[in-house]
């Protein structure tokens, strides 16, 4: 077991570290020159002389790198010249907020589909199941930002129970529960509907196992086989679902902190994106890119502990 | 295999997840050049009846956006400012957008930059993700290594927010944008290849080309990638369906295919600021063609997998 994880964490170290290779090189595709976007076009050419070789950049590529990689272990992730902050401290400031959207989001979701992929299950082929599948498909298939978007004619323009814009200040976003009500149902049913696709297959796919054939013939009843058995080894499976996801909660968050306007990280990355603002772009994509990799570690690591096959097989 | 998801399950809008462990990939490829395995394979595809909905979905969705224009003649080329936000009507099904486009029409031509983007984006992506995947399963050793680190530290980067990066670096047309989705798709259809590969260049039958004389490149192009044919269909499935909702949402996003050029995501983007005027017909029908494209693609791999799955189980 402690060999299997030590396995896999020096695994998660060297993508973590492609990763910053990776940023590292985007970095250096990007249009124009940074010192050109701290001193303007303007800039006499000594200055820019100057300023290059104060920030190092006359130095050869991989010593640059490793300049960078000496920053990042120590915490700097660059300086947002638009927004005139450190991106540390922007992203100190906006993490919080996403990990609210998203854990809320997150917990709802896997609070509704549970039950929600064990009743499409025992209800297999169906009309519900039918019905379910395809509500489930289309929840699936649907544009995050369309969904935020009729949500908002709904509920916000036609009935107005709620704010069509997530709360804005430091204080509010965790005190204004009502604007945050259309931004997590958002992100709670895009996740809910990949959730409950694998909770009725994973249940699917235990009630055919052949402990289960045995139960019956010994008598067990419908429902201890279903409450006991099948949905205790179903649930396996879905412990590794919630690290796995993080990517793709990240990526809905950041639509629907685009529509909300809600000022978390995504939100963040978007203006970025827009402003031409790098050393926040890629600040922001190193955080999720690292966040990732930590989610696919604890994944494989809880499920090594609630699964012992997984630790002798490699 | 069973039921599980396999990492065909992927993310449209960015929102799920691509397997990284890569789990479910299916085991080996054999007897694909046999007839009858494929006519059973066949034969469970045509007995699915999401398969064949979501079939008749697809064919529908492609005379509507090519043909349509030819049916319902509307003109696209001149603003008219005066036909400006219609409600739909006689004349105009679906009413005109702000600058006084037929929206059906504007649907219709939409719809094919969208279609033309996914299956270009799918095609791009599977590409290079057979040939990664099966030079690094057959180079094996420190060559494969190498390879596949390198799609795990892209894999780490969501990819929403890879192709907002690159969306950032490029400005972008219709062929950067296919470009760029396909640059960022190859990495699960590269693993599952590689995956393969794996498990197909120990078979004897490869063993036996090699012992004759055969080179690399003939295993490679005759008997290993001829036998993934079954996973890249299937994912290139998948692919379609995911590059026609990041193309939406990079428009959404404005990072899409700029004017005059038009997609379903840009219209959207587009009806976005007429939401409090009550303008439903911006919004909404855009919208419904992705979900029923993105959803009949997704019943049309989900298909494909469990009739191939079938094909395995049955060996």
């Amino acid at each position: 077991m402690i060999g299997y994880i030590i396995r896999r964490l020096l695994q998660s170290l060297v993508v973590v570290f492609g990763v910053t290779v990776i940023t590292f090189i985007l970095l250096h595709l990007l249009p124009g020159n940074p010192i050109r976007a701290i001193l303007g076009t303007r800039a006499s050419a000594q200055a820019v002389k100057q300023l290059t070789i104060e920030y190092g950049f006359n130095k050869p590529l991989i010593v640059q790198y490793f300049i960078w990689l000496g920053n990042l272990l120590h915490g700097n992730l660059g300086y947002s010249y638009k927004l005139n902050q450190t991106v540390t401290s922007l992203l100190a400031e906006r993490i919080p907020k996403t990990l609210f959207l998203t854990g809320s989001a997150a917990i709802l979701a896997i609070i509704l589909a549970i039950p929600a992929g064990m009743w499409q299950a025992v209800r297999r082929n169906k009309p519900d199941d039918y019905v379910g599948t395809g509500l489930i498909f289309i929840f699936y298939s649907m544009p995050t930002f369309w969904l935020g978007l009729v949500l908002i004619i709904i509920f916000s323009e036609t009935l107005g129970w709620f704010p069509s814009e997530a709360p804005q200040d430091q204080i509010s976003v965790f005190s204004q529960l009502n604007g945050m009500v259309l931004p997590v149902a958002t992100l709670t049913l895009v996740t809910l509907a990949l959730f409950t696709r694998y909770m009725r297959s994973s249940m699917l796919e235990q009630s055919i196992q052949d402990y289960v054939r045995t139960a019956r013939s010994k008598g067990v009843s419908n429902r201890a086989v279903l409450f006991k058995h099948v949905l205790r080894n179903a649930l396996l499976p879905m412990v590794t679902l919630i690290g796995l996801s993080i990517p793709g909660i990240l990526s809905g968050s950041l639509v629907t902190e685009t529509v909300f306007n809600y000022p978390g990280m995504g939100l963040l990355f978007y203006q970025a994106a827009e402003s031409d603002d790098f050393p926040t772009l890629l600040g922001v994509t190193l955080i999720v890119a690292i966040a990732t990799v930590i989610g696919n570690l604890i994944a494989d690591i809880l499920y090594a502990v609630v699964d012992p096959r997984i630790r002798y097989v490699s | 295999m069973g039921l599980t998801i396999t990492p065909e399950d992927v993310d449209p809008s960015g929102v799920g997840f691509r397997d990284p462990a890569g789990g479910g990939v299916p085991e080996g490829g054999e007897g694909y050049s046999s007839g009858a395995a494929w006519k059973m394979v066949l034969r469970v595809f045509i007995e699915n009846k999401l398969a064949i909905v979501g079939l008749g979905l697809i064919v529908l969705m492609v005379l509507f956006c090519f043909v349509g224009p030819l049916i319902y003649r509307t003109q696209q080329i001149f603003n008219n400012p005066a036909l400006a936000n219609k409600p739909p009507g006689p004349g105009h099904l679906l009413g005109t957008n702000p600058v006084g486009y037929d929206v059906l029409g504007r649907l219709m031509l939409g719809g094919q930059t969208s279609l033309e983007i996914g299956f270009a984006a799918a095609i791009i992506a599977v590409m290079i993700g057979v040939l990664w995947g099966a030079a690094a399963g057959l180079a094996g050793g420190i060559v494969d290594a190498v390879m596949m680190r390198i799609v795990d530290a892209l894999l780490a980067i969501p990819f929403l927010f890879l192709l907002i990066v690159l969306g950032a670096i490029f400005t972008t047309s219709i062929l950067e944008l296919i470009v760029v989705i396909g640059l960022v798709a190859w990495l699960v259809p590269a693993r599952l290849v590689r995956g393969e590969t794996l498990s197909l260049r120990v078979r004897e039958y490869v063993q036996a080309v090699n012992v004759m004389g055969g080179g690399t490149r003939r295993i490679l192009f005759r008997h290993i990638i001829p036998n993934t044919v079954g996973t890249i269909v299937v994912n290139a499935t998948f692919q379609v369906a995911d590059a026609i909702l990041y193309v939406a949402t990079l428009s959404y996003l404005g990072l899409g295919v700029p004017p005059p050029a038009t997609n379903w995501g840009h219209q959207l983007a587009n009806g976005l600021s007429y939401v409090y005027a009550g303008y439903w017909w911006l919004i909404y029908p855009a919208g419904i063609a992705i979900i029923i494209t993105v959803v009949a693609f997704n019943f049309v791999g989900d298909a494909l997998r469990d009739a191939l799955e079938v094909r395995l189980q049955s060996r």
